[in-house]
């Protein structure tokens, strides 16, 4: 479904990713981890096509999503749903208006019509009682949820998720696990999930490619990646303070700091 | 070396940001016309940018045209001329400070809201949503903004000007009894429709198609955070006011300079 290779991509000097190759594939949930500054976020805005890769391609239902027009990306992105991390809702357009947006602006469909499936969407992720409330009277997992809710309303085949589980409450946590594996499930979709959340990312992706330093640091599904040799991979995962990636931010021995004055 | 170094960097940046802010300008234009067929879009925004600048235009055109009525009979009196009043005030406010004052009031109201409110959508992530959603937010949310701000100041202008002449006649002859007929009879043969009222025009429309560009560029171009938008929002009151007192003396000079 999405194929990545020799992807370089560069922020200034800095390399984000230095030729990568992974594949997600169709109807299974991918996740892509690794530690903040990884480049996880980065990756699901070049596959979406919000930034072009230095060199590499990215390809998307068989399209070379760098390769293909303004136009043609817009069709594109109709079969691909995004949550971000903020949730990104339109903050002067209440719950219902916002699920109701992508559908009022890319359909012809009359207004019952509309309402009937903002309604099931919101029911599918349990937030049909707040379609009155703007989004700035949401909780963080509320919000979460009903940007999920507009990322399936055009039905896509692909859903991105950045970081879904960053800052919520254990109940909130729990809700977004279930909604994620559900909704990947019932709708046939292919979900892509970046985060840094072992526990909860491992329950339920099916693949998980961990990223460090502009590398694929490791793969495979997460039964694979627990038992992998890889130090890297295992201070990641176990969550480890010190092992390849040190506790102390690299510089001088302290002896040399503290006698320097 | 460093001086030329640093001299060299800030022209570079300086002409990359203003072929970002020609670009952005071209996409708006192209995006025009989606906005002429959803006019709900545009209303919306001529109610936010405009109407709900009417009250602070409309109180600051009366108070600075009720100070050149009394500027004015101070300084006409010296001379025996207060009967010339009326073309001093109306003159003043068509020609200059109508489309100036009023031009500045909307950078620091309007424009300044509008950079914060697109740099907030931008840190908060709408505007990539959106792109994600296939819609694209130029042709959504900036061009029915340009457009409400192009067509708004000039109304806007307007409105300054007529409660500024009223303003005169408050003070001007209400307070300090020049004579009524003098203040609107010389005003009518002396301000000219085209030469004054129609150049008044065309300067606050030069005004809200700069100001309407700098505020909308700037914050779609802000850095996201907090600190990135508070400095967007400066630098467009800034170089708004800049841009405005700028064009101002060229047009002053392009219209009126064989008179």
């Amino acid at each position: 479904m999405i194929s990545i290779r020799n992807l370089t991509f560069s922020r200034g000097e800095q390399k984000i990713f230095d030729n990568i190759s992974l594949d997600i594939m169709p109807h299974k949930i991918t996740a892509i981890m690794g530690p903040s500054g990884a480049g996880k976020t980065t990756l699901l805005k070049l596959i979406g096509g919000q930034l072009i890769p230095d060199t590499g391609s990215i390809t998307v239902d068989g399209k070379n999503i760098h390769q293909l027009s303004r136009a043609q990306l817009y069709t594109l992105r109709k079969k691909m749903g995004m949550l971000f991390q903020s949730g990104a809702l339109l903050s002067d357009m209440s719950v219902f208006d916002n699920i109701a947006f992508p559908i009022r602006e890319h359909t012809q469909l009359p207004e019952n019509i509309i309402h009937t499936l903002v309604l099931l969407k919101l029911n599918a992720v349990g937030l049909r009682g707040a379609r009155h409330l703007m989004p700035s009277e949401l909780s963080g997992g509320m919000a979460r949820r009903v940007a999920m809710a507009r990322a399936i309303a055009l039905d896509p085949e692909v859903i991105m998720y950045d970081e879904p589980f960053t800052g919520q409450d254990p109940i909130s946590l729990g809700v977004l696990v279930r909604l994620i594996q559900t909704l990947n499930k019932t709708l046939q979709l292919t979900s892509i999930i970046v985060s840094h959340d072992v526990e909860e990312t491992t329950s339920i992706a099916d693949y998980i490619y961990v990223l460090s330093q502009g590398q694929i640091a490791g793969q495979g599904t997460p039964k694979e990646l627990a038992e992998s040799d890889s130090e890297w991979v295992q201070q990641f995962m176990h969550g480890k303070a010190d092992g390849p990636v040190p506790f102390h931010y690299p510089c001088d021995s302290f002896t040399a700091d503290l006698l320097a004055h | 070396m460093n001086y030329l170094q640093h001299l060299g960097h800030s022209t570079l940046k300086s002409l990359a940001k203003l072929g970002r802010a020609s670009l952005f300008f071209y996409t708006i234009i192209t995006a025009l016309p989606y906005v002429l067929m959803r006019p709900k879009l545009l209303i919306k925004q001529m109610f936010s940018v405009g109407v709900l600048s009417f009250w602070l235009i409309i109180i600051s055109g009366l108070f600075v045209g009720m100070v050149i009525g009394l500027q004015g009979v101070y300084t006409l009196s010296t001379y025996g001329a207060e009967g010339s009043l009326g073309i001093m005030v109306a003159a003043s406010l068509v020609r200059e400070l109508g489309p100036v004052i009023s031009a500045l009031l909307f950078a620091g109201r309007a424009g300044s809201a509008l950079t914060a409110e697109i740099g907030l959508m931008k840190t908060t992530e709408q505007l990539s949503g959106m792109e994600m959603m296939a819609i694209d937010p130029i042709k959504y949310i900036i061009a029915p903004r340009f457009l409400a701000g192009f067509l708004s100041l000039p109304l806007l202008a307007l409105l300054f000007s007529s409660l500024g002449i009223l303003g005169g006649h408050l003070t001007g002859v209400e307070l300090l009894h020049v004579d009524v007929g003098s203040y609107w009879v010389q005003m009518q043969s002396a301000i000219d429709f085209y030469d004054d009222i129609v150049n008044g025009i065309i300067k606050s429309v030069i005004f809200a198609w700069i100001i309407s560009w700098i505020a909308l560029f700037e914050g779609y171009d802000a850095l996201p955070t907090s600190a990135g938008i508070s400095s967007a929002t400066t630098r467009t009151v800034v170089n708004s006011a800049f841009a405005i007192l700028f064009f101002d003396l060229l047009l002053t000079a392009i219209m009126f300079g064989s008179a």
